[in-house]
């Protein structure tokens, strides 16, 4: 029996190695890691759709492969060291969840430089990138008040970690800036990913009587539902326009192409360095799917917002704000540290919702 | 035409060799064609499925790391399975087993002593076992049904390991992200080799697949289970409780699940996080099947199972595959090797209907 | 607002009662088919192709019965001819499933689907309240509603019910008695398989009308769940699958209202009340025993 395997093994092993020897190698690798699929919709495709414009930009200099629905945990490090051993020179670990696995391979493989997504964890060859996609809620959160009737919207939240929260505050904040008195009420799906769940917290929180939805969930099942009952909605990670052509306000659109462009190039040129990068708006990270269903001058006023922005005139987290409790956060004028944001885990005044700790 | 079986008088010694020799080579076909029509060469793609997570060092230390957690559960399981007790909530087991096992690095990282990481690990089985009591409790007090209650647990230990990192069990210092704080050194199993990373949950899963199989062979414990899995009446007449049966196979897969989970954790992850496992607990059912029951035959279903994972990440990597061609092949290789374990006991006929008409025409 | 309610749970529950009451019949006739969740996920993504295809999502409901159908074919050539291990040979389909289906769909993610339209029964959906929660649904409302009463029927009143309840309980006899076996199995098979097919189809045009991968999430294992939280009566199913429904949507509005528990013991709550339900109806042992069918994952070969 032992014997026959080996044979047969020997059969594919000649096979396969007469055809990897005419291959060329001359390419650089520029390698991805992906927690879902890269067709999910949502998180992973945005980040695949980069992939592609970054293979573009480079067509003939580099390659660009991918491990998709990589699990986070001991999966991720051998994902991730199987990329290192396979000749990648730089790779992009695309969610939080594979922080300590890219650490860990990042001190193995010194020369491979490595970028690690929303995370807080560096190294000499690990570099940290983020997006401030709160930016982009602030300006929905204005939006949002000026088209909503009762003064009142639904966000249908994932889970409670510091980016979904800073996000429901920054919403909160814009909204408020319109409508003193805007409320926001919440509803946790407990997944970033589950059509059937995300529609049924939509239908919820329409039925208690919100007219204006947001999602930091990943597929389109929200912004259809707010189509059907006829209510107006954000998109989320890609611009979900097709699903609620009469529905869609706008959409935060995850543009890491345009990172990744920078980044490879620096690669290319030897002038990559480890920083921890935290862009917004104005580096194109992040972009707004078009202003759409809403009258002039709610679509200028988000314009100017955005304009304002990106020159760096306004920071969504300007005081006075206060926390849900009433107590003083920021003095007026103060403007929040990033530290703070990264790990936000309060929320502001005017959120209805209790935060789960 | 169509299929007939036909029992053999006893199971075929030669086939017990053949039959996966037989689904070897049929999965290669089957593989070879689909791969041809996706456009990739045939050869370099089973090569790297299969050959290329086996040349390298270090890639068999993930191999070994991959299939520990799915040995040591699916030993467990085996021994339910055969006692004809239902626990399909491994999963579960295997969550709480890593809960209960991180009380010591999480709660007192402070306390700095070699006993930390034993009794993590004892923590850990025993953790796994009570949450598998629940089940065996409520079948053997109020008769519910164990498939039901054990795959519904599941679900409530994910979410209360999510819980759980989210809140009371966050590192203060980690951003407010879910994750408990990274073990201390004395809390972690150690690696076996200098040349990679596996480490002692392996050696856990051999250890345990070999004393279950001589349970199962020379023990009366053995054949107990064996006796109240055929029939629970024979049972009774030999003088066994298969109430007792119900606590005993539960309760020692849960176990086993569970130190498979405290071994996942302090050995390859290191802290709490929302997800600690890919799903080694279905995945582990398989692999029992696979390895017919038979705790040596599950090391090496165990070991099959975790090659076409990584040879799956492989095929990805160099020619580019997508992770659902790797799954539709695992499944392929799955279902061949199940049919031609049929072999075994069965002889198979293909009876032509003309045939057919004349045997019904003679009877 | 309960109207409202009420209408988000009849969706949420669908899928998962038709689903259920096809896995009961197979069960019923003796064969276990843990793929549930591959069958479905491969209904959804044929009925969504059917109907983008086609351009009408009835013909994509159809295309969805039959690809669930056809795809537990697979199962019952294995389980049933080839006598594999009814469990194991039922979690690979599953594997089978998520990665097929996946492939399958690769070119419609994205695209918006069409919703499945209701039937508008003329007057009773205009009576208050109940009409539009009754009458003014879609077809696979319908077919829960009729698939749960067929079945009942089916297997109590009928005599080929009978005859299959008769497999269920001991193939042995049953063969000795000239029933075929086998090929009662085989439909029983495929009528799980068209079941959890037609459930795909529903989370892909009306549920949500849309493909992506993985859309299933775990709803083809809730519905065996309640199979056997239903102890293989199918208006227990029915009414398991609207109690599990239930709890789901309650809890996000228990959410939405304001409530400071944490929102994963919320989620854990339908997990729960199965347990605690469960043990309730099983606690008189004689019932449960009467429906469990006896030989339920035994494998069969007629002796010749």
């Amino acid at each position: 029996m032992k014997k026959l395997i080996i044979a047969l093994a020997a059969t594919v092993a000649a096979l396969g190695g007469l055809s990897s020897g005419a291959q060329a190698q001359e390419k650089t690798k520029v390698c991805f890691v992906y927690v879902g699929t890269k067709t999910d919709g949502g998180w992973t495709q945005a980040h695949d759709i980069g992939r592609q414009e970054l293979q573009k930009a480079f067509a003939d200099k580099i390659e660009t492969p991918y491990l998709e629905s990589v699990p986070e945990g001991p999966d991720a490090e051998r994902a991730i060291e199987r990329m290192a051993r396979s000749g990648c020179a730089m790779i992009f670990t695309t969610s939080f969840g594979f922080m300590d696995a890219t650490v860990k391979v990042a001190e193995k493989f010194p020369k491979v430089k490595f970028e690690h997504a929303t995370g807080f964890k560096a190294g000499p060859n690990l570099a940290t990138y983020n997006s401030r996609f709160y930016e982009g809620r602030y300006i929905q959160g204005q939006i949002a008040a000026k088209m909503s009737k009762k003064g009142l919207a639904g966000y249908i939240a994932s889970f409670p970690i510091p980016e979904v929260v800073m996000g429901i505050n920054a919403f909160e904040l814009g909204a408020k800036s319109v409508n003193p008195n805007f409320k926001l009420k919440v509803v946790w799906a407990n997944t970033w990913f589950d059509p059937g769940k995300e529609a049924d917290a939509a239908k919820a929180l329409i039925d208690q009587g919100v007219d204006i939805l947001t999602q930091h969930t990943d597929t389109t099942a929200p912004m259809q539902v707010a189509a059907e009952r006829g209510i107006l909605a954000f998109g989320q990670a890609s611009d979900m326009i097709a699903a609620g052509p009469k529905t869609q306000l706008t959409a935060i659109v995850d543009t890491w192409g345009a990172y990744y462009i920078k980044r490879t190039k620096a690669l290319l040129d030897g002038t990559w360095k480890s920083e921890q990068i935290w862009d917004g708006l104005k580096d194109g990270i992040l972009t707004m799917a078009p202003y759409t269903n809403m009258p002039d001058d709610v679509k200028a006023m988000a314009e100017e917002t955005e304009a304002k922005i990106k020159s760096g005139e306004l920071h969504p987290f300007t005081g006075p704000i206060n926390k849900q409790d009433g107590s003083a956060w920021l003095k007026a004028g103060e403007k929040a540290d990033d530290g703070t944001l990264l790990g936000m885990n309060f929320y502001i005044e005017g959120v209805d919702d209790k935060l789960p700790k | 035409m169509r299929i007939e079986l036909e029992k053999r008088a006893s199971a075929s010694s030669l086939f017990q060799i053949v039959s996966p020799l037989l689904a070897l080579v049929l999965t290669l076909l089957f593989g070879a064609l689909m791969f041809w029509m996706l456009g990739k060469n045939p050869g370099h793609a089973l090569y790297a499925f299969f050959i290329e997570p086996l040349l390298e060092v270090w890639s068999l230390h993930e191999l070994a790391i991959k299939a520990a957690p799915l040995i040591l559960i699916a030993v467990g399981l085996s021994v339910c399975y055969r006692s004809n007790n239902w626990n399909i909530g491994a999963e579960g087991q295997f969550t709480i087993g890593a809960i209960v096992g991180s009380i010591l690095p999480v709660l007192v990282p402070q306390w700095h002593s070699p006993l930390v990481l034993p009794l993590m690990l004892i923590m850990g089985a025993i953790g796994g076992a009570l949450f598998a009591a629940i089940p065996a409790l409520l079948r053997t007090r109020f008769n519910t049904n164990e498939i039901l209650v054990s795959l519904m647990l599941v679900y409530i230990a994910q979410l209360f390991l999510d819980w759980l990192v989210r809140g009371p069990w966050r590192d203060p210092k980690g951003f407010n992200f879910p994750q408990t704080i990274s073990f201390a050194k004395e809390a972690v199993l150690p690696e076996l080799l200098e040349s990679g990373r596996a480490h002692w949950a392996i050696v856990f899963a051999i250890i345990a697949a070999v004393g279950i199989w001589f349970m199962m062979r020379y023990m009366l414990k053995g054949f107990e289970v064996t006796v109240l899995g055929r029939s629970e009446r024979a049972g009774r007449f030999a003088g066994f409780s298969s109430r007792r049966m119900v606590w005993f196979s539960m309760m020692l897969s849960g176990a086993f699940a569970g130190l498979a989970g405290i071994s996942e954790v302090s050995g390859s992850i290191n802290h709490l996080q929302p997800s600690i496992s890919p799903g080694y607990g279905f995945t582990a059912i398989i692999v029992a099947f696979l390895g017919r029951l038979n705790p040596l035959g599950i090391i090496v279903s165990g070991f099959i199972l975790a090659l076409t994972y990584l040879g799956g990440e492989a095929a990805q990597l160099s020619i580019g595959v997508s992770d659902k061609v790797t799954r539709v092949f695992q499944g392929l290789l799955l279902f061949f090797v199940l049919s031609c374990d049929t072999l075994i006991l069965y002889r198979i006929r293909i009876v032509l209907s003309s045939d057919r008409a004349a045997v019904e025409g003679r009877s | 607002m309960l109207e409202a309610i009420l209408l988000t749970i009849i969706t949420a529950a669908t899928p998962l009662v038709i689903a259920a009451v096809g896995e009961l019949v197979t069960e019923r006739a003796g064969v276990l088919n843990l793929g549930v969740e591959g069958m479905m996920i491969m209904g959804a993504v044929c009925a969504f192709a059917g109907s983008y295809l086609t351009g009408s999502p009835l013909l994509g409901v159809l295309c969805g019965i039959i690809g669930g159908a056809l795809f537990s074919l697979l199962f019952g050539f294995l389980t049933l001819t080839l006598v594999t291990n009814q469990v194991a040979t039922g979690l690979a389909l599953t594997i089978l499933g998520l990665g097929l289906s996946g492939q399958i769909g690769e070119s419609f993610v994205g695209i918006p689907g069409v919703k499945l339209q209701p039937i508008v029964f003329p007057v009773l959906s205009d009576i208050p309240f109940v009409g539009p929660l009754l009458f003014k649904q879609d077809i696979t409302f319908y077919l829960s509603i009729a698939l749960i009463i067929g079945v009942n029927w089916f297997l109590f009143k009928s005599r080929t019910g009978l005859k299959m309840r008769a497999i269920g309980d001991n193939h042995g006899s049953a063969h000795a008695l000239g029933i075929n076996v086998i090929r009662t199995r085989y439909l029983a098979v495929m009528f799980g398989g068209a079941c959890a097919g037609l459930a795909g189809a529903q989370l892909s045009l009306v549920y949500t009308p849309q493909w992506v991968e993985n859309m299933s999430a775990g709803r083809g294992w809730i519905a065996l769940a309640l199979v056997v939280f239903a102890s293989w009566r199918p208006w227990r199913v029915f009414a398991g699958g609207y109690i599990f429904g239930a709890v789901g949507i309650l809890q996000l509005h228990a959410q939405a209202f304001g409530i400071g528990v944490p929102s994963q013991f919320l989620s854990m709550l339908p997990y729960a009340v199965t347990i605690v339900v469960l043990i309730i109806i099983s606690h008189n042992r004689r019932t449960t025993l009467i429906n469990t069918p006896a030989s339920l994952g035994k494998p069969f070969v007629p002796d010749r």
